[in-house]
């Protein structure tokens, strides 16, 4: 079994003079910029927030809130990197301010012996997902995503949805390495003990659990 | 090596940022144990399902509508000059 293959991301060579472009004053250069990350910031919104309002305001406020504050990026990490630090720390805002009664952490760190250890062992069918159609599918992924904490979900998106390094994850959450790792194992766990459910191989006339089920549990 | 020191490395695993000792470790371990071989096996499948599940992504009405408020902020915010948002 091999390692999974990372994301191919863009060549970003010509970023830096766009940024360059965009501190002089020149709005198209930033236009660019918008362009070249606005839909990575939309899906990254998303899942923390899970709130389609909230993420097409974090998509904006991310957003000017970089531009004001170009003359602040010194250009030791990617812009990009820079800016999902912005977006990830406007959607936890949009998130406490949902849901005030609970803390909203980036260092919420449940630490039960249990998250890591699979409790149910069993294998999949070879194209799981084509049990669904892309509709179901999309329920399915979204509401398994849902229930883990923010922080986990946080980590497994940069690292996994949007290919970031672990180096560039641990930057962006002003998280250390040792923690983006311990996550990262705990959220790719979890999730597939909670996807099991959905894509476990059946034996004779098992039924397959509707996408719009009841629950995680 | 046992189940739950392989675990622990399960992600250094995914995604291939290992020495070749433990890497061939790992894969003597996952020879004999059908467990761990499965949890590899759909933790990997996880993966490769969220990374390829176009869940979220911004259509392109709300896309054109989202860069037109924003360069209008951006333009208005040239002219008064840069602020704190």
């Amino acid at each position: 079994m091999g390692a999974i293959q990372p994301k191919v991301s863009e060549p970003v060579s010509d970023e830096l003079a766009l940024v360059q472009a965009a501190k002089g004053g020149d709005v198209n250069a930033f236009e660019e910029l918008v362009r070249r990350y606005d839909r990575n910031v939309f899906r990254i919104a998303q899942h923390i927030t899970q709130n389609r309002e909230d993420a097409e305001d974090v998509v904006q406020d991310a957003f000017l809130k970089a531009y004001s504050n170009l003359g602040q990026f010194q250009g030791q990490s990617k812009f990009y990197t820079w800016l999902v630090r912005i977006a990830v720390n406007e959607a936890l805002m949009k998130l406490r301010r949902r849901r005030p009664e609970r803390m909203v952490s980036l260092d919420e760190d449940v630490k039960t012996e249990e998250d890591s250890v699979p409790r149910e062992v069993a294998d999949w069918s070879p194209n799981p997902e084509q049990q669904y159609n892309q509709a179901e599918l999309r329920e399915i992924l979204g509401r398994t995503i849902q229930g883990l904490p923010p922080g986990f979900r946080t980590v497994f998106v940069l690292r996994d949805v949007e290919g970031l390094s672990t180096e560039e994850t641990a930057e962006a959450l002003e998280l250390s390495i040792p923690a983006v790792k311990s996550r990262l194992l705990r959220a790719r766990l979890q999730l597939r003990e909670r996807l099991n459910r959905y894509f476990k191989r059946r034996n004779g006339n098992g039924e397959i659990p509707s996408a719009g089920g009841d629950g995680d549990q | 090596m046992k189940c739950s020191e392989f675990l622990q490395e399960l992600t250094n695993y995914l995604d291939g940022v290992m020495d070749a000792k433990t890497k061939s470790e790992l894969e003597d371990h996952l020879s004999w144990c059908h467990n761990c071989y499965v949890v590899c096996d759909t933790t990997k499948k996880t993966i490769e399902i969220y990374r390829d599940s176009q869940l979220y992504e911004l259509p392109d009405d709300l896309r054109t509508r989202l860069r037109s408020a924003i360069m209008a902020k951006c333009q208005a915010r040239k002219k008064t000059g840069p602020t704190e948002v």
